[in-house]
């Protein structure tokens, strides 16, 4: 039972800690709280389930082109919103109220467009049987989710680490002028970066809507929450952080779910941002000097 | 005749109860912060005044004065790591406090569950309500044009310099905070007992982003603007029928606009004083 839990907990820990590692990412880079991040999650899902029932794809080019859609769809909304707010430097809490109005106004549109009923994924393309590992009931698709999860974090490090364009990536999150100074084309590399996050996001989305089979409208709103919890815990723009709070949030709902109360499993992530933002507002593993925003 | 009659007054209660919940967003926002939670205190404050109306038939005076109570000290628990930090993290902290109590609604049987709380009596008018609003709006206005006003807009050009000058900066981010979470909960309170019903789906993010868009769209110049916003944007949807389906839409739409077009306007301009 125990080890049951810890594994689903693993599934949810691993989808949360890909949706929050974008999101931090186009923190750290762009330094703005990007509120359309849920409308990219729930769009990625919508992209992949109109590739499967539109246009009959298999699941993999499905997830494919919504995880573009999805990028893309970050690429057009920067460009219209975002940019005209850099370029005039306006303070930091307008970009967040832009995205603001932005997430209702796409999550209404949607919703025209699509309807406001949860829609689902034909069953035949979840995949086989659930297998039985010892005590273990695992469903071919949970690994398949894991492992998508585990495989973008592990590419997403090693760019950032290791690549000259995640050179260009740490020194723009550092100090963007000095960065273009240095011969670093910024737009260039701010755009590839919100491309990126957001194909993270739609990554996420369309691996929670194959979870728990449901797509619909407003499904970003909620990971919106749980995306601000893990990037307070895991402290805004670090990386690192976002991945051990993300996993860390998956236990902790999975155990409330399973072992207090499941109407509980909604308030976890809430209760931890503010048990965060009492205890440790710059995060798990904030260095001692220095200040963050 | 009786139900034409009854939708335009509560059309017309409902533009001072969102007049009060759009001063309570400007109360944060002059501070240069920004407060997710408006709708969740709101809610707060509608369902601790029905409550005590309903269960302890406590007077209507004693009831709004709760209503604004409760939920202020909601908004110091959530709210209050966040007044030494920048305004970001106050929208980061509220952000979600509408879902976790809409759930939590929903999951307690004494607040009336999923079904809300009905048959709350009618004990407000328009009197009442606007009488308040004015009360509010002179209040604020003489606050702005005051030293306090002075403050607020130093604070929200520049924090740290704010500071330096002796300005007690977390004070007035949390006497702000107290002040928008305890006029937001008024406002709930009113609302409730002039619709006689309330349900736990009222009080969430839609809201929040609507309230927003009342300040957004007045400007945080002068406490007239929002009230000025909220009274356009509560009518415009029943002026033109056709754009009550899309009133989330508009909202949105309203809230990228102005904050693209008038960036400065929004936000970081100097506070020109009205005459």
């Amino acid at each position: 039972m125990l080890l049951q839990q810890i594994f689903n907990a693993l599934v949810l820990g691993s989808v949360y800690a890909l949706f929050a590692l974008g999101f931090t990412l186009t923190f750290g880079v762009l330094k703005v709280i990007n509120l359309l991040y849920g409308f990219y999650f729930a769009a990625g899902a919508f992209g992949a389930l109109v590739a499967v029932q539109g246009l009959g794809l298999g699941l993999w080019p499905a997830a494919a082109l919504g995880v573009v859609v999805a990028g893309l769809a970050a690429v057009v909304c920067d460009s219209l919103v975002l940019t005209p707010l850099r370029r005039a430097h306006a303070p930091e809490l307008s970009s967040l109220i832009v995205t603001l109005g932005g997430v209702l106004l796409m999550n209404s549109l949607m919703q025209m467009a699509f309807g406001a009923e949860v829609r689902r994924f034909p069953v035949s393309l979840l995949g086989q049987e659930p297998m039985r590992l010892g005590p273990l009931v695992v469903a071919p698709l949970q690994v398949v989710i894991v492992a998508t999860a585990l495989v973008l974090v592990a590419a997403l490090f090693l760019v950032i680490e290791r690549t000259r364009l995640g050179a260009a990536i740490r020194a723009i999150a550092e100090r963007p002028d000095t960065a273009a100074l240095m011969g670093v084309d910024v737009t260039r590399v701010v755009t590839l970066v919100s491309f990126v996050s957001a194909a993270l996001a739609g990554a996420a989305g369309i691996l929670i809507g194959l979870n728990f089979n449901a797509v619909h409208p407003y499904m970003g709103e909620p990971m919106m929450l749980r995306g601000f919890a893990v990037i307070i815990i895991g402290g805004l723009g670090d990386i690192r952080g976002a991945l051990v709070a993300g996993l860390g949030l998956g236990f902790l709902e999975v155990m409330t779910a399973g072992y207090v109360s499941s109407n509980l499993k909604e308030a976890v992530a809430f209760s931890a941002l503010i048990l965060a933002l009492w205890l440790r507002p710059s995060g798990l593993f904030a260095r001692a000097s220095g200040r963050r925003a | 005749m009786d139900d034409l009659l009854w939708a335009y007054q509560s059309l017309f209660y409902s533009l001072g109860t969102n007049a009060i919940l759009a001063l309570s967003m400007f109360s944060v926002l002059q501070l240069g912060q920004l407060s997710l939670g408006q709708a969740a205190f709101m809610g707060i404050g509608a369902y601790a005044g029905s409550l005590l109306t309903l269960k302890l038939g406590l007077p209507f005076p004693l009831v709004l004065v709760a209503a604004a109570a409760v939920p202020a000290l909601a908004a110091l628990v959530v709210g209050g790591p966040t007044l030494r930090l920048s305004g970001v993290h106050l929208a980061i902290a509220t952000i979600g406090l509408g879902e976790v109590l809409r759930v939590l609604y929903i999951n307690t049987d004494w607040v009336g569950g999923a079904l809300g709380l009905s048959g709350i009596p009618r004990r407000t008018g328009g009197s009442t309500i606007f009488g308040l609003l004015a009360v509010l709006l002179v209040g604020f206005v003489l606050a702005t044009r005051s030293k306090i006003g002075r403050a607020c807009e130093a604070i929200r050009e520049d924090e740290d310099a704010a500071r330096v000058m002796g300005i007690d900066v977390t004070a007035y981010k949390m006497t702000a905070l107290v002040v928008s979470a305890g006029l937001a909960g008024l406002a709930g309170a009113l609302n409730a007992h002039f619709t006689s019903f309330i349900s736990p789906g009222e009080y969430g993010f839609e809201t929040a982003v609507s309230i927003l868009s009342y300040a957004i769209l007045g400007g945080v110049a002068t406490p007239v603007g929002p009230v000025v916003g909220a009274f356009v944007l509560t009518l415009l949807p029943e002026v033109l029928r056709p754009l009550h389906d899309f009133r989330m839409v508009f909202n949105g739409l309203i809230i990228v606009l102005v904050v693209i077009f008038l960036p400065k306007g929004v936000l970081g301009f100097r506070a020109r004083r009205t005459g």
